[in-house]
């Protein structure tokens, strides 16, 4: 029994200390505190929420997709179960409304045409040079995966986009940068993106600043977890199943034993 | 190898098979009759989970390739379009990627569970070579296995690793263009990572068997270090250890679950998430944390070269462990000295890859230096030392009588 | 054996085949996955209908689109070809099929181009009988994509298909 808990006490204490390592440093990269929400993601129980994911790709599509693609997620995605499940005809809607580059045609030619579910969300450049051409040199990166690609991404991201503010007087601004308290260097190239009222949600709920960074931050963490409920679930079933499996090996075992020291 | 089977085949098709090719006999003498001492406690589970760890990384890379192209252009999002498209893909590539870290846990584990009972000692020195061997294998897949990803981490850790050899004089350049197969790290160098990825486990496991044949040579050591002295001292390998290592196992199991299903993450660099870029240096650049001790020792010699040596050293410093160790007993449990600085070795070790985590500045540099020497003085002057000043406790009789008085004093075996 | 090892077997036997079973349970549902991500993801179905504008077809022209991988041919069938295909009588075929069994409309012939016989791709507007001849080893199919002469056994397969409006056919 006591070696039993030994093993226990220790992968416990292995798990804490794994868990708290990475929790206890949420900061961006000055040892600015960031910004803490509770999003319905989060712990092992997580599920996105679907108004949530549909306002978000609001946002996305109405402020952010100028600039930034999401080139790992397609059309048919936003009808997939865990997502902002969209119908399938509202993705074929969605989808038609943009274009993409097809081709070549049998002249040789490649040519537009609209977007069809199966196909990735459209880019807002053909490619890295003509994005930054169009904006002063600066490149707005793919947004897709980008809540993994950040220390406690999500809340880093939801801090940024509401961390903006005029620069205090000891700060010289490098030119057409902003500042913003959370960004590493407090110096970004992109200007505050967002501001109150800017979209109109189509479930109504009011279009604050926060609301919109909360929503397209919910969103933006579903492209980068499409599966993140699948994974929450059958991580439930398999903890248990383990557990009981665990149990009755460890019966097994005594059994096996009894008759030995 | 092993005489320990009484084998006797029952059946016509078994009785065939045994005259042609003693297969049945050899894996019943090995891993049924094997007689096993009878008061290893859990800390020799790991072996057995170390089998675990690399059939599973084996099963679940070899279905990885199944949907991953190994080119620059095409690295990173068939990566993705396993995560996204590939049926249960998320589930087969996290189970692969934090199964790496589960794997060095686990060997981290069984190489100090060798330390501190003295598994490495005559006549086990070979095993222990073998296992070292094993350790260097598994660091070159898991750096190989981390490049193909190509992500921004992927990409720099292979310069900054890859450059290293350019330290060595006179052929440093050549080797280095060599090794990339052109001027950076580029797509020949994905391409040549990829097959060595595949590869290098497969003689990991080649290696495993000659470990495990090399143990069943003398037997497995014990937690009082003592030999078996005859029957009384052993029981069958099945079932009692196949029981308490499936047991093990799935206990193992739930930690790594945790893992997988819960913060498959965080034992990852979000960095490794953006595509490699080469005109862009993330501004730290570190490898996984089982790497992040050595990589500690690399940076704390401000010299390249000679920084290079450190960590080489400190590598095949644990080859000479059966050398270097003096002492006549095994188990630290008999040795009150040992003991001790077996705990600070290992608090050495974890303040090494914390370090290894950090910029190379300021009070880190420092604290990583002081740790460093540290390791070194362990290995070159502590353990040397120690087995010809230290006084050990009085050894057990046998492992038998070792086994009836704990039972009668309710001390764990 | 005293009494209570006698009763003993039953206890122990009856854990550890609930080990077993449960072992065997979890045996079964780790497996899946891994035999589940060989069969078609979710890309790969994407693809597994297409829609095609059919409204350039004039009479008499075909086009051949991809679908699942393999060549469709889409031919806007001329009054004759149609005639053609209804005036043969079945009961010779090697594989009988009446014309309107393979067509919903009948000027719009939609058949995999895929020869039955080895898998080659057929040409059209040959052979001896207004339809299709595959190069590889002879077979001759007709109007209605059925074999006539030569190896191929069976008649060119007829996907699943529906006409979304005039101008558009969903395909698969």
């Amino acid at each position: 029994m006591r070696k039993k808990m030994q093993i226990t006490l220790y992968s416990a204490l292995l798990a804490a200390g794994l868990v708290l390592l990475p929790a206890g440093a949420s900061r961006a990269a000055e040892g600015v505190d960031l910004k803490h929400v509770d999003w319905s993601f989060d712990g092992p129980f997580g599920k996105f929420d679907r108004a949530q994911l549909k306002r978000g790709f609001q946002v996305y599509r109405e402020v952010c997709a100028a600039c930034h693609s999401i080139k790992f997620v397609s059309y048919r995605n936003l009808s997939d179960a865990g997502g902002p499940e969209f119908t399938e005809a509202a993705v074929k809607t969605i989808a038609a409304e943009s274009n993409v580059t097809d081709g070549p045609d049998a002249d040789g030619e490649m040519f537009e045409r609209p977007a069809e579910p199966k196909d990735r969300v459209a880019k807002p450049f053909p490619n890295d040079n003509a994005a930054r051409a169009a904006n002063n040199g600066a490149m707005p990166p793919d947004l897709s995966l980008m809540t993994k690609a950040r220390k406690d991404g999500p809340n880093y991201l939801y801090s940024v986009l509401t961390g903006y503010d005029e620069a205090p007087a000891d700060v010289v601004m490098a030119d057409g940068m902003s500042f913003n308290h959370y960004f590493p260097g407090q110096q970004i190239a992109m200007p505050q993106p967002m501001s109150d009222e800017q979209v109109t949600y189509e479930d109504g709920t009011p279009a604050t600043l926060d609301q919109m960074a909360r929503d397209v931050t919910a969103f933006l963490t579903w492209t980068a977890e499409p599966k993140l409920e699948d994974r929450h679930r059958l991580g439930f079933k398999v903890m248990i199943f383990l557990t009981i499996f665990a149990g009755l090996l460890y019966a097994t075992y005594k059994r096996v034993w009894r008759d030995q020291h | 190898m092993s005489g320990h089977s009484t084998f006797e085949p029952t059946s016509a098709p078994a009785r065939w098979l045994e005259r042609r090719l003693p297969i049945l006999s050899l894996m019943h003498g090995s891993f049924v009759a094997f007689p096993t001492p009878k008061n290893l406690n859990y800390w020799w589970t790991f072996g057995g989970i170390l089998m675990f760890c690399l059939m599973t990384q084996i099963i679940t890379g070899i279905i990885l390739v199944m949907h991953f192209t190994p080119h620059v252009d095409l690295a990173f999002s068939s990566v993705e379009h396993i995560m996204r498209d590939v049926n249960y893909g998320w589930l087969i590539r996290y189970i692969h990627s934090n199964g790496a870290s589960m794997f060095f846990l686990a060997v981290y584990i069984h190489m100090f569970r060798g330390l501190y009972y003295g598994s490495y000692k005559e006549p086990r020195e070979l095993i222990w070579i073998l296992g070292m061997v094993i350790y260097l294998l598994m660091m070159a897949a898991a750096f190989f296995g981390y490049v193909i990803v190509w992500g921004q981490m992927s990409f720099w850790g292979a310069t900054v690793i890859t450059n290293l050899f350019g330290a060595i004089p006179v052929v440093g350049d050549h080797l280095l263009s060599l090794l990339w197969g052109g001027f950076s790290v580029d797509n020949p160098t994905l391409n040549r990572f990829f097959s060595l990825h595949y590869l290098v486990p497969f003689l990991i496991f080649g290696v495993v068997a000659l470990h495990i044949w090399a143990l069943h040579v003398p037997g497995n050591n014990n937690p009082t270090g003592i030999e078996v002295k005859g029957p009384q001292d052993t029981v069958m390998f099945h079932p009692y250890y196949t029981a308490k290592d499936t047991f093990a196992v799935v206990v193992f199991m739930l930690f790594f679950a945790i893992f997988v299903f819960y913060m498959p993450n965080a034992l990852g660099e979000p960095d490794n998430y953006i595509e490699a870029n080469r005109l862009i240096t993330p501004p730290h650049i570190v490898p996984e944390w089982y790497l992040l001790p050595f990589y500690a020792i690399l940076r704390s010699i401000p010299d390249k070269l000679l920084g290079v040596a450190a960590m080489g050293v400190a590598i095949f410093v644990l080859f000479l462990v059966p050398w270097l160790d003096t002492s006549k007993v095994r188990s630290a449990r008999f040795r009150p000295l040992y003991k001790q600085f077996f705990w600070i070795f290992l608090v050495d070790a974890i303040i090494l890859g914390y370090i290894g985590a950090k910029p190379a500045e300021g009070m880190y540099l420092l604290v990583g230096r002081l740790a460093t020497a540290y390791y070194f003085i362990h290995f070159f002057v502590i353990l040397p030392v120690l087995g010809l000043v230290e006084t050990p406790k009085p050894l057990p009789e046998s492992i038998s009588k070792s086994v009836l008085d704990n039972t009668a004093t309710g001390k764990p075996a | 054996m005293t009494a209570d090892e006698a009763q003993e077997p039953t206890r122990r036997d009856f854990l550890y085949i609930a080990t077993g079973a449960v072992g065997a349970v979890g045996a079964g549902a780790l497996a899946w996955p891994f035999i589940h991500q060989l069969n078609p993801d979710a890309s790969v179905k994407a693809l597994a209908s297409i829609e095609v504008d059919i409204s350039a077809i004039d009479e008499g022209a075909a086009v051949t689109v991809t679908w699942r991988g393999k060549p469709v041919f889409i031919r806007h069938r001329t009054a004759q070809e149609i005639a053609a295909a209804e005036a043969v009588n079945v009961d010779e075929l090697r594989d009988p099929q009446t014309d309107a069994a393979r067509v919903q409309k009948p000027e719009w012939l939609i058949m995999v181009g895929v020869c039955t016989h080895l898998g080659c791709v057929p040409l059209g507007q040959q052979g001896d009988f207004g339809g299709w001849f595959c190069p590889c080893h002879g077979s001759h199919y007709d109007t209605s994509g059925r074999v006539r002469k030569g190896p191929a056994p069976l008649n060119l397969a007829v996907p699943e298909y529906v006409f979304l409006d005039d101008n558009r056919v969903k395909i698969g």
